[in-house]
Parts: structure tokens; C-alpha cells; sequence
């Protein structure tokens, strides 16, 4: 497959043996030399050469090629999560450029490979996603493009309602009819001694305690789901009234949800990493001392943040950086933190060299969560000039709001949990007891767009062919949204209404 | 490729929906504003997939650089190094139509009939054309830089290529010839000649429904015929000729005098477009006034002997305004009445404009 030419191939090898040499384990990587547009036609697939039908993509297409056009901008770089790995190479760019992207594909396929996150997906998904199209196109041809292409729009307009991390639990199951907890019901205070049994659980208080647990289960029993379901589309999958095709249609957009999902995930580290690697690698070994200016210019466009955007290759390199200086020098640690000596702490250093180690580790176990979560630190966000923008409805425009960590820090975390998207999950199927769909918007202090959770809730009503309903808080006011099919409809969610959702929150919690 | 398929399927989609909104975009010109030659751009709003999710306004984020609090940074997304492709559907979606698509859907949305343009005036004409490349030809149509170019791609690839001694021997299968069509082609030719009254009583937002009709009139005439000439002429109470930029500019005061403006637009016929070779379209847009009587006796004198025989359709608009009387309509009406080489249209807003280029266009002539 490969069609390199002679000399881009010698320096893939090259490259190959540097990043080998450097401690990145990767699967072989397949890099193909491809024209503009075809790059923009697998760019509008997510990267796949072939995919399902869908004018989504044709959108994206018209999107991409405009750009390229305009010289707006332009795909340098594409990689694939597979093994082994498939990477293009655009035809017609400059030498120093095509070494920059490949020492950059072997920093994601080798974050690929190791990264915890992505231990779960399919590598195999070329085969797969041509197996996806097969079958839509197969079901287009028997029932009719228009029918199939509507229910694909309903499936996407969908396609976040899953629940990101359920891939990674492994479901224990334990049976609560087991012997042991029959004898030892957890509603009865601990007894440590035999004979005080009867002191500290009295029948009376057995009783009590016993109706109390048996109504409990018995209200969690008569509700369906019983505990909210926050993968929206596996609980369609099973309960909606949907035909055979529907469902394969369906279970293919989930599938294919589930696959970029950590992707999602870790699009700071990744990129981060990946960036890591190749200036690292460039600087130090590949480049010759006439692209070092190029190689600088393409860096530093590619790295630059504009004030009013969130660049994650360049907070993804430079926490990167940072943790690999900081366990240079040994700057963690309880001592570490506790030293307030201004001065003694920016001469730390314990030349502990523990720096490289610690970021293989990291590119490990992290995802872009537990990366900000555990290594954004004050020093970081005042030496990078961080700080966080909102809207200013009295100026009508986007300020500057603050530079302090801790907002910062919570607003990364905000726009990376989940995906920067909203929490939604399945509260009740038979709301009402009239078989009606309620969903719950976990709300955390931003209102969803009205218009499109309009939209998005007729195409739940086309899933769930009921009426449906969603609870939110929209202007700060907890409301009750309703579709019945005709209808669009608002209630205001009462004081006492509101008062049970937190009851029932502080009970999951 | 397959993408093919899908793009053409999301250009179908574009289409329909502003074919469904039409009536919107025809009345806020929205897309005149944004014409680039052969091509004007659409905003679409949500032609994207709807998903939950958080409205931007709220949302904020992190950003980096100098600066104090309250500062504006500007719109988010703006700028700065866009990850193409990684949040689709973020944009406000702007698509590019061009002018024949969008004759076509007016076409389609208004059931016009496809205009036939007068029998005798077909003139064919046959030229030839160089078309392409082709591997095969006479030696004297060869073509150079493609054939060593291909030459020199074939070599590169087989790795047989020195840059040290950059010698480039092409073989059979590099050559590459001129390849030629005859095309035939169907001439027919035609002039649009708009009238506009621009005394005081018109005003701007009575202009500017001229200006959108006469961009839909030209976009569907374009379609019929290939290097379509248009001509402008504007009067009050004297007419002269202008190009298009005045034609909607211009505002003058005073009285109105139609048959200036016919007597000029049948002097331009006269010259330039002999009858028999063109299809002739002429437009008049006024509000109604006229300065007299007499006057508007002799316009119907040149209606009668010169543009109604001379001409495919003579078009009258009236755009409503707070000053006119509306009085020449109801003359022409009370003159011709169903005369099909007339056509008559009442614009009262811009909700109509629609409305009337069915009026106009409507009888295919």
C-alpha cells in the first residue's frame, strides 16, 4: 500500500529507528503520500477511507476543501487508531514539513498503543467501518435512502448520549440474595461482639430498619431503569421500539461513537505528546541546519494560542514539559509543597532525573481529565499566561474574567468532562406510569442551548415514539421540557419538585 | 470516491432548503450582498445536526496572553489555530450556490416554464475547441510540458531519475497530445433593458425592491441565455442612460415623464439590438405617477406601435409607495387588458417580490 517515494522512504526509515531509539513502542505505521483533496475526503470521514453514506460528511467535505481553497487552512498532518497504524502524508509539501508530521505520527501511534484509554477500542476499525457502510448501504437499498439517511440524522442528533467511561468498568456482579449478606443485612449496625447483638440492633429497631429497606427496593424495583442510565443509545438499543434495521443502524453509530470517543478524551495529551515528540526528536536528530528556520516557523504557528481559543497542542506540550522538568528536579512531593521560600523554590533542584520516566508513565494512565487535574499547578498558569474569558452581556462581548488558578483549572476540567457536553441520562421510562421517556440534564451551572435541545428532543421522540420530557434549569429556574409528538411544551418545576431532584442526587452520591 | 456521493447529497440538501426558504432570501438579499461573479454564498443557519448541547454564551473558556481583566479577547473560534474539522458543524455554515443552481430552484419554487426564445433568431455556430489531453494525436499538436512532465513523474517514481545529470527521456507512453472537440452552439441572444423612475416619490426601500427583483429577473435570464446584456436607464422627467451602480444609487427629485425613458429605451433597440436577431426584454419599474394625462396617452402610443411587436414581453412594475397614485397601472390595465405581450405587476413590499417575478416570468416568452 505504501507508495512513498525512494526519498521520503529513507527518511521514514530514519525516522522510524529515531523514535524507536528514543523509547516510543508504536505499531507499524503505514504512511501513504496523497493529493489535497483526498486528504480532505478522508479528513471529512474522521480519517477512515471508507464510511456509511451520509451528507454529514459531504458537509465537511465542502468545509475542509473551502478552507484549503481560501488558504485558510490546511490538514498537515492524519493518523489513524490501528494496527497497524495508517498515517497520510500530503503531496507537495516540503520535505522539512513531511519529516515533522511523521516524527508527529509516531507520537500519537505510540500514545495510541500505550495510552490506557484507548485499550478498548476496535484496531481494527477499517475493516469495521467498511463493514458499517456495507450494511447502511444494504439497508438503503431495501428500504430507501430517504428512510435510512432521516433515521441516521435521528441516531446522530444522538450520538453523545453515551456513557464515556462504561468501556473501562468492569461490571462486578454481585447478587444481593447471597447468603452471607442475607444473614448480615447492611441496614443492621455493625456488631463487632455476639452478646451485644440485641443491645445495639433491638428487634423493634430490625423491624423498622427491614420496612424501610424492603420499600426502598421495592420502589427501586417498580422503577425502570433501575438506576438512570446515562448511555442513552445502548437503552434504546434495547427498549425502543425500533425494527431489525433500525437497530443494526443504530448499534453501528453507537459503535462508531464508542470508537472516537477517546479520542475525545485525550485530545490534549495526544496532541501534547505528540508534540512533545516531534520537536524533540526534529531539534535533536532530524532536521539539518538549513530547516531549522521552517521547522521553527511551522512549530510556533502550530503551537500559538490566540486569546480567545483553547490550543491543546500547546497545553498538552507544555504540561509536558513542565512535569518532566519538575521530576527532573525533583519539584513534587509533600516538601515540595509545603515550601513557601519563594526563592528556594525556584532554585530547587534534587537532580533526580526522574523527568522522562514520569511522562512515559503519565501518557500511560492519564486522559485529559486526570492529566489537568493532576498536573496544572498555580506556577504553570502565571508562566504561560493563562486565564479564563467569559461573556459580558453588558458590553456584549468576551472579556477577560479572570486569572486566577482555580477558575482556570475548574474551567478546563468543566470543558473536558464528558467531552465538554452536557450529562444527560435516562431517569424514567415509564414516566408519568404512562410509558414517557424522562430525561435528566445534570445541570452544572450552564443551560443548554434552547434551540437545539428543542431539536434534539424531537429526534428522542422519533427513538422513543412517546412523548418524552427533559428536566433542566433554564434561567436558573428548574423546567420541565415536554414533547408529544405535535407539541413543544414547558412546565416550571415547583419548589417541592426541585427539593426531591436533590434528594434524590444526594441518595446516588 | 465516494465522497462525491455524499457531497453531492449535502449540495442536494442546501438546495432544498433555500428553496423552502426562498421567499426569505429573496426579500432580505441577503445573498446579493455576497455575489461573487458567478457565484453568491448563502448563510445557512442549522443545517447541522442537532445534539444537547451548552449555548456559548455561558460557556467561556481558557485563553492565553497579556492583558488585565474586562478585556476583550473577541469571538471564540475566531483566529487563532483552528483544528480544522474538529468541531464540525460549529459554523455558521455559509454555502456557495451558483447563479445557474439558483435559477434553477427559483425555477423549480415558482414552476416557471423554460423561456422560448424567438423561433427564427437561432443562429448556430460552430467553433472548435481544444478540450484536453489526449495519448494519442498528430505530432504537431503535441504538447511539451505535460509529456515531460510525466516523463520526468515516471522517472522519479522508478527511481531512474539523476538529479545529478537531470536527463529527461520521455517514451510512447509519456507523450501527451491537444485533443479537440467541434462544438456546436446554439446562439440566441438577448438584452435586458431596465427603466427605473427615480423622481422624489421613490425611495431608497422602494429602489431596493427593485434591485432584488432585477437580480432574480437576471439570474433566471441568464440561465436561458449565455452572455445576456443588460442596459439601464433612469428618468424623471428626462431619461438618460446609466450604468448599474447609478441605476440603483441615483435619486433625483422633480417631475416624471415615462415616455422620456420609452423614447430612450426604443432609441437603444433601434441602434443597437436589431429586432430580428434579439430577444428584447424591457423592465420598467416606477411608482405609478405620471406627469400627465397626455403623457401617459403618448406611452401607450409606444407600447402599441413599437415595444408590445417589437419586443418578446414588455414588463411594467409598480412598487407601492406612500407617495405615488398608482394611477399608470390602472392606465395600462384599461388600455390592453390581457395583452400577453404585456405584463403588468403590483410589488407592494418586499414579501411580493416573489409573487411578481412569477407575474414576469411566468409566461415563458
Amino acid at each position: 500500500m505504501a507508495n512513498l517515494t525512494p526519498e521520503l522512504e529513507a527518511e521514514r526509515k530514519k525516522i522510524c529507528k529515531i523514535a524507536k531509539d528514543a523509547g516510543l513502542d508504536f505499531f507499524e505505521t503505514i504512511f501513504e503520500l496523497i493529493t489535497y483533496d483526498q486528504i480532505n475526503q478522508f479528513a471529512a470521514y474522521g480519517g477512515f477511507p471508507v464510511r456509511y453514506p451520509h451528507w454529514k460528511f459531504g458537509m465537511e467535505y465542502e468545509h475542509l476543501s473551502k478552507s484549503y481553497e481560501y488558504g485558510l487552512s490546511k490538514i498537515y498532518e492524519m493518523v489513524i487508531n490501528t494496527d497497524p497504524c495508517y498515517a497520510y502524508l500530503m503531496e507537495g509539501n516540503a520535505m522539512m514539513d513531511q519529516k515533522l508530521v511523521m516524527a508527529h505520527v509516531y507520537g500519537h501511534c505510540d500514545f495510541f498503543k500505550n495510552n490506557i484509554w484507548f485499550s478498548k477500542t476496535n484496531r481494527k476499525m477499517m475493516d469495521q467501518m467498511a463493514n458499517h457502510a456495507t450494511r447502511i448501504r444494504r439497508y438503503m437499498d431495501r428500504y430507501g435512502y430517504d428512510v435510512v439517511e432521516n433515521f441516521i440524522d435521528v441516531c446522530l442528533s444522538l450520538e453523545n448520549l453515551i456513557d464515556r467511561y462504561s468501556p473501562y468498568v468492569e461490571k462486578s456482579v454481585v447478587k444481593s440474595e447471597s447468603p452471607q449478606a442475607e444473614a448480615n443485612p447492611n441496614y443492621l449496625l455493625r456488631v463487632d461482639r455476639s452478646y451485644m447483638r440485641d443491645y445495639i440492633n433491638p428487634p423493634s429497631f430490625v423491624a423498622e430498619q427491614k420496612k424501610k429497606a424492603e420499600d426502598e427496593a421495592a420502589q427501586k424495583a417498580s422503577r425502570f431503569p433501575q438506576e438512570p442510565e446515562k448511555d442513552v443509545l445502548k437503552f434504546f438499543l434495547h427498549y425502543a421500539p425500533l425494527t431489525d434495521w433500525q437497530q443494526d443502524v443504530l448499534s453501528i453509530i453507537r459503535d462508531e461513537a464508542y470508537y472516537f470517543s477517546p479520542q475525545g478524551m485525550t485530545k490534549t495529551m495526544n496532541e501534547g505528546w505528540a508534540s512533545y515528540w516531534h520537536s524533540h526528536l526534529m531539534t535533536t536528530k532530524i532536521l539539518n541546519d538549513s530547516e531549522i528556520i521552517d521547522f521553527a516557523d511551522h512549530h510556533s504557528g502550530t503551537m500559538a494560542m490566540a486569546p480567545n481559543g483553547y490550543n491543546p497542542y500547546k497545553v498538552g506540550i507544555e504540561l509536558f514539559r513542565d512535569i518532566e522538568e519538575r521530576w527532573n528536579k525533583g519539584q513534587f512531593g509533600r516538601e515540595w509543597e509545603e515550601c513557601d521560600d519563594v526563592r528556594e523554590r525556584k532554585h530547587w533542584d534534587k537532580r533526580l532525573n526522574l523527568g522522562r520516566e514520569k511522562i512515559f508513565e503519565v501518557r500511560k494512565v492519564c486522559n485529559d481529565v486526570t492529566f489537568i487535574d493532576q498536573f496544572l499547578t498555580e506556577d504553570f498558569c502565571v508562566r504561560n499566561k493563562l486565564f479564563v474569558y467569559r461573556f459580558n452581556k453588558k458590553t456584549n462581548k468576551f472579556e477577560i474574567d479572570t486569572k486566577d488558578f482555580k477558575a482556570i483549572k475548574a474551567q478546563l476540567l468543566f470543558h473536558m468532562t464528558n467531552f465538554g457536553q452536557p450529562i444527560i441520562r435516562i431517569e424514567d421510562a415509564n414516566f408519568e406510569n404512562r410509558g414517557e421517556l424522562l430525561l435528566t440534564h445534570l445541570h452544572e451551572g450552564i443551560d443548554m442551548q434552547p434551540d437545539f435541545m428543542s431539536e434534539t428532543l424531537k429526534n428522542v421522540f422519533k427513538m422513543w415514539k412517546r412523548p418524552v420530557n427533559i428536566a433542566t434549569i433554564m434561567d436558573e429556574t428548574p423546567q420541565l421540557f415536554r414533547f408529544d409528538g405535535k407539541e413543544y411544551t414547558t412546565h416550571n418545576l415547583g419548589q417541592e419538585s426541585a427539593s426531591a431532584e436533590s434528594k434524590e442526587e444526594s441518595s446516588h452520591s | 470516491m465516494s465522497i462525491r456521493e455524499d457531497h453531492n447529497r449535502f449540495r442536494d440538501i442546501v438546495k432544498g432548503k433555500v428553496k423552502e426558504d426562498l421567499r426569505k432570501y429573496v426579500s432580505q438579499g441577503e445573498m446579493i450582498g455576497k455575489r461573487e461573479d458567478e457565484f453568491v454564498k448563502i448563510p445557512l443557519p442549522r443545517i447541522d445536526i442537532p445534539n444537547f448541547r451548552y449555548g456559548p454564551k455561558q460557556q467561556g473558556g481558557v485563553g492565553q496572553g497579556e492583558g488585565q481583566q474586562g478585556q476583550d479577547v473577541g469571538e471564540p473560534g475566531e483566529g487563532g489555530q483552528g483544528q480544522a474539522g474538529e468541531a464540525p458543524g460549529e459554523h455558521l455554515l455559509e454555502v456557495e450556490l451558483s447563479l445557474e443552481e439558483l435559477a434553477d430552484i427559483l425555477g423549480e419554487k415558482l414552476q416557471l416554464p423554460n423561456i422560448q426564445p424567438k423561433g427564427h433568431k437561432n443562429i448556430d455556430s460552430v467553433k472548435t475547441k481544444f478540450t484536453g489531453l489526449a495519448p494519442v494525436g498528430p505530432e504537431g499538436l503535441r504538447h511539451f510540458k505535460s509529456s515531460y512532465k510525466r516523463a520526468l513523474k515516471r522517472m522519479v517514481g522508478s527511481g531512474t531519475y539523476n538529479p545529478e545529470d537531470p536527463l529527461v527521456l520521455p517514451i510512447r507512453r509519456d507523450m501527451q497530445y491537444k485533443s479537440f472537440k467541434k462544438v456546436t452552439k446554439p446562439q440566441t441572444q438577448a438584452v435586458v433593458i431596465y427603466m427605473m423612475d427615480v423622481s422624489g416619490s421613490m425611495g431608497d426601500e422602494q429602489k431596493e425592491i427593485v434591485r432584488l427583483e432585477s437580480f432574480w429577473i437576471n439570474t433566471w435570464l441568464k440561465k436561458h441565455y449565455k452572455g445576456l446584456e443588460t442596459r439601464f436607464i433612469i428618468h424623471d422627467a428626462a431619461a438618460k442612460e446609466v450604468d448599474e451602480d447609478t441605476f440603483f444609487r441615483t435619486s433625483e427629485s422633480g417631475g416624471t415623464l415615462i415616455s422620456s425613458a420609452y423614447k430612450l429605451c426604443q432609441e437603444i433597440i433601434e441602434k443597437d439590438y436589431p429586432v430580428q436577431d434579439w430577444n428584447i426584454y424591457p423592465f420598467h419599474f416606477s411608482d405609478g405617477d405620471n406627469w400627465s394625462g397626455e403623457d401617459t396617452r403618448l406611452c401607450v402610443k409606444l407600447l402599441q406601435d413599437f415595444f408590445l411587436p417589437n419586443c418578446n414581453v414588455f414588463s411594467y412594475g409598480q412598487v407601492e409607495s406612500k407617495y405615488g397614485s398608482g394611477q399608470f397601472l390602472k392606465d395600462l390595465q384599461k388600455e390592453f387588458g390581457e395583452d400577453d405581450r404585456l405584463t403588468l405587476s403590483q410589488i407592494e413590499n418586499r414579501d411580493k417580490i416573489l409573487d411578481s417575478i412569477k407575474d414576469f416570468l411566468g409566461k415563458g416568452r
